[in-house]
């Protein structure tokens, strides 16, 4: 399950922060951050729980780029 | 002096920020952006009041209040100000630490900037520079931030090519749905200036449709009943009816968003290395500035005896931390890469990832597959030799004959023919397998076929030195002249082919199936180095492969329709498909795909692959530069931390701009 969703980011840096720290969270397979674009795509885990898991990941975030944003 | 140039940089900052507070308000700047812009311009003027009432102002405080006092409140006012520029950076330096990601910007501006503030307090000297120094960082990142932003959006803006709606009739109304939830073979409704929102058949109303969205195209193409049509088209003219062939998803427009928004997810080397360098830079430069503080006056102190000189060291290893910012080159590479594939699917050529960018820069050697990539792949009639009759009449005799026929050669002459062909003229068909036919037409005895028809009915007939098919015709027993029906080249083919010379491709290869005769004859009139003919598809491969073995310095770019040619895209240094509107297997094989059939595009995205990997090279080269004379400078002492931040926004500042260059490719 691959889901997209919209991201503010202010640095590529940070963006590359960002998918670091959401490949790590559980219940994500894998994940892609495009500063460019501002997207992030998700790549969820059998029987992970989306919601569950981009509230970790948005926290997971936070933590690495205070000033970042999900839309969820 | 220094002091009046900042004061006059301050002025201009206030105003600048003001007038763009004022002007560009909530349009171009988000809510970060304006608080930043707010926060920069109130710091400004804070310190710009504060510098004009001097030290000894505050000294008389001393007399009215307690001793020390002016100097207390001296600091308590710089220190309010210098919150407020940037207690962000000092937040974030905290959480980082806390977060053990030391060695960022925010770390190294806090450390820079906190260490010249301490320095001050001991001195009761320079606080302005703690603040300067933070306030046009800020500034920097300011701009980075609205001038990528900025960029990013145009770039993306550019490549949106998305319908979002389409309109399907209901009861005799329109009524716009989500393209998403239209079925294959509905009825959808283009009406003119909209966007084609899937791909489809018209089945009524005829249009001009402009593809240059999708082609970099200006010319309008015509579509009338029957015509596929391709989504993300604008139909300028007319209404279209259109029966959907595909879903959304499944169309050419959702494909080539795709496909261009997962592009810059596949990092080229250079981008790599950047984002390596930075890793071992910036912790680098952190121990390099600590070594920078505590050696030479422990050398000084304990081995020349002479006074340590603590705060001279430890203010050049401030400056030192202030040059070690690497944004400059973690934003303009990326950058530079996003907008060279931005302006390259401008023109019609998509590139699935700033690394093919690269590798397409450095192509040496050009492969073509001869059919439907240098030739058109359908047959026409190309010439008409001996004929004793008018050229049309030849034709539509011929034509007229073979009437009956499907072949693909008879249908050649009917299209070149070019009239609804009325069979009431034509009697006594009879076909005589492999050889041909003959016919009454308007009652004259026509015979169209191979020299082995003409053996069989004894007409004595001219050889024909052109390489193709070879029709005969006879009217009336006698020799009337024969037609050439061959695949014709592409009218731009030779052009390409000189193109990709004068842009540095050394070699130029062809392969095809087609026989030795043919090949060498296209291969002659293109100008082409090496040919291979006769090759079954599996020989094609080991063929690319031998070339692969060949080259070893420059890069092997194959070119293809990408019907049947998948397995040596995918062999190839760099695939590049041709003429892959809707066809899948191409998208899917090919590292770059050219949306119209022009070869001509292929010299130019190796020429739009070489800009944006030049611009890479000038900002790599040129931060590089900068950054490690002012490193040198820095431990010399003859860099203050003003020149040090200078550097690092300028720097970043021009990379920004410079790469902006790449989105700019229409005159290559």
């Amino acid at each position: 399950m691959k889901k997209t969703y919209k991201i503010e980011v202010d640095c590529a840096n940070c963006a590359n922060l960002m998918e670091d720290a959401t490949r790590k969270t559980e219940g994500v397979a894998n994940a892609t951050v495009n500063f460019m674009t501002q997207k992030m795509i998700v790549e969820f885990a059998d029987g992970a729980d989306q919601k569950d898991v981009m509230k970790n990941v948005l926290k997971a975030c936070k933590k690495v780029e205070p000033d970042c944003e999900i839309e969820l | 002096m220094q002091e009046i140039i900042i004061d006059i940089l301050l002025s201009v900052v206030i105003l600048a920020s003001a007038g763009m507070l004022i002007f560009l308000g909530k349009k171009s700047m988000n809510k970060n952006q304006r608080v930043m812009m707010t926060r920069i311009m109130i710091a400004s003027i804070i310190l710009l009041v504060l510098q004009f009432i001097s030290a000894d102002v505050f000294d008389r405080l001393d007399n009215i209040l307690f001793p020390t006092a002016g100097r207390w409140i001296r600091l308590l006012c710089y220190f309010a100000d210098y919150l407020v520029i940037g207690y962000d950076i000092l937040k974030n330096a905290a959480i980082g630490i806390k977060n053990r990601r030391v060695f960022d910007e925010n770390f190294l501006m806090a450390v820079a900037t906190v260490g010249a503030m301490a320095l001050a307090i001991y001195e009761n000297g320079e606080y302005l520079e703690a603040i300067a120094v933070m306030l046009f960082y800020q500034i920097g990142e300011w701009f980075q931030g609205y001038a990528v932003g900025k960029s990013r959006k145009n770039i993306s803006e550019l490549m949106d090519v998305r319908p979002d709606y389409a309109n399907i009739e209901v009861d005799g109304k329109l009524e716009q749905a989500d393209p998403d939830e239209v079925e294959i073979g509905s009825i959808i409704v283009v009406q003119p200036g909209e966007k084609v929102p899937i791909d489809g058949v018209i089945v009524e109303g005829s249009s001009s449709l402009n593809t240059s969205a999708l082609t970099g195209e200006s010319l309008p193409r015509e579509a009338d009943v029957g015509d596929e049509v391709i989504s993300g088209c604008i139909s300028m003219t007319g209404v279209l009816k259109i029966k959907t062939t595909k879903e959304f998803g499944e169309s050419t427009v959702s494909k080539i968003l795709d496909l261009v928004e997962n592009a810059s997810s596949r990092k080229s080397k250079s981008e790599d290395f950047i984002s390596k360098f930075a890793k071992i830079y910036t912790p680098a430069v952190c121990y390099a500035a600590l070594a920078l503080a505590i050696l030479p006056p422990v050398v000084r102190m304990s081995f020349m005896s002479v006074d340590p000189e603590w705060g001279i060291w430890i203010y050049r290893a401030l400056t030192f931390l202030v040059i070690s910012c690497p944004c400059a080159l973690v934003i303009s590479i990326p950058l530079s890469f996003f907008a060279g594939i931005g302006g390259a699917s401008k023109e019609g050529v998509l590139v699935k990832g700033s690394n093919f960018l690269e590798i397409l820069s450095k192509t040496k050697t050009v492969v073509f597959d001869k059919t439907g990539t240098l030739t058109k792949g359908n047959f026409e009639v190309n010439a008409v030799h001996h004929n004793t009759i008018n050229e049309k009449q030849l034709i539509e005799y011929a034509a007229l004959a073979e009437s009956a026929s499907s072949h693909p050669i008879s249908k050649s002459i009917q299209r070149a023919y070019g009239k609804e062909i009325d069979r009431s003229r034509v009697s006594d068909i009879e076909e005589i397998s492999g050889n041909g036919v003959t016919a009454l037409v308007d009652n004259v005895k026509v015979a169209a076929g191979n020299d082995k028809l003409m053996k069989h009915l004894g007409i004595e007939y001219h050889d024909c030195h052109s390489t193709g098919t070879i029709i005969h015709i006879a009217i009336n027993d006698k020799y009337a002249g024969h037609i050439v029906i061959s695949d014709i080249i592409k009218p731009t083919s030779k052009e390409a082919i000189k193109a990709l010379k004068s842009a540095g491709v050394e070699k130029t290869v062809m392969l095809t199936g087609d026989a030795k005769k043919v090949a060498d004859k296209v291969a002659a009139e293109l100008g082409i180095d090496t040919v291979c003919s006769e090759l079954l598809p599996a020989d094609k491969v080991s063929k690319v492969e031998q070339l692969l073995a060949e080259n070893k310095n420059g890069k092997l770019a194959f070119v293809g329709d990408g019907i049947n040619d998948a397995p040596v895209l995918s062999r190839a240094d760099i695939g590049i498909a041709m003429g892959a509107m809707g066809s899948d297997a191409a998208i899917e094989a090919a590292d770059i795909v050219l949306i119209d059939d022009d070869p001509k595009k292929i010299s130019k995205a190796i020429k739009i692959s070489r800009k944006c990997l030049g611009i890479v090279y000038q900002n790599i080269v040129m931060a590089l530069v900068v950054k490690f004379a002012c490193l040198i400078l820095g431990a010399f002492g003859i860099a203050n931390m003003y020149l040090a931040i200078f550097a690092d926004v300028g720097v970043m500042v021009l990379a920004v701009l410079n790469a902006i260059r790449c989105l700019f490719v229409k005159k290559l």
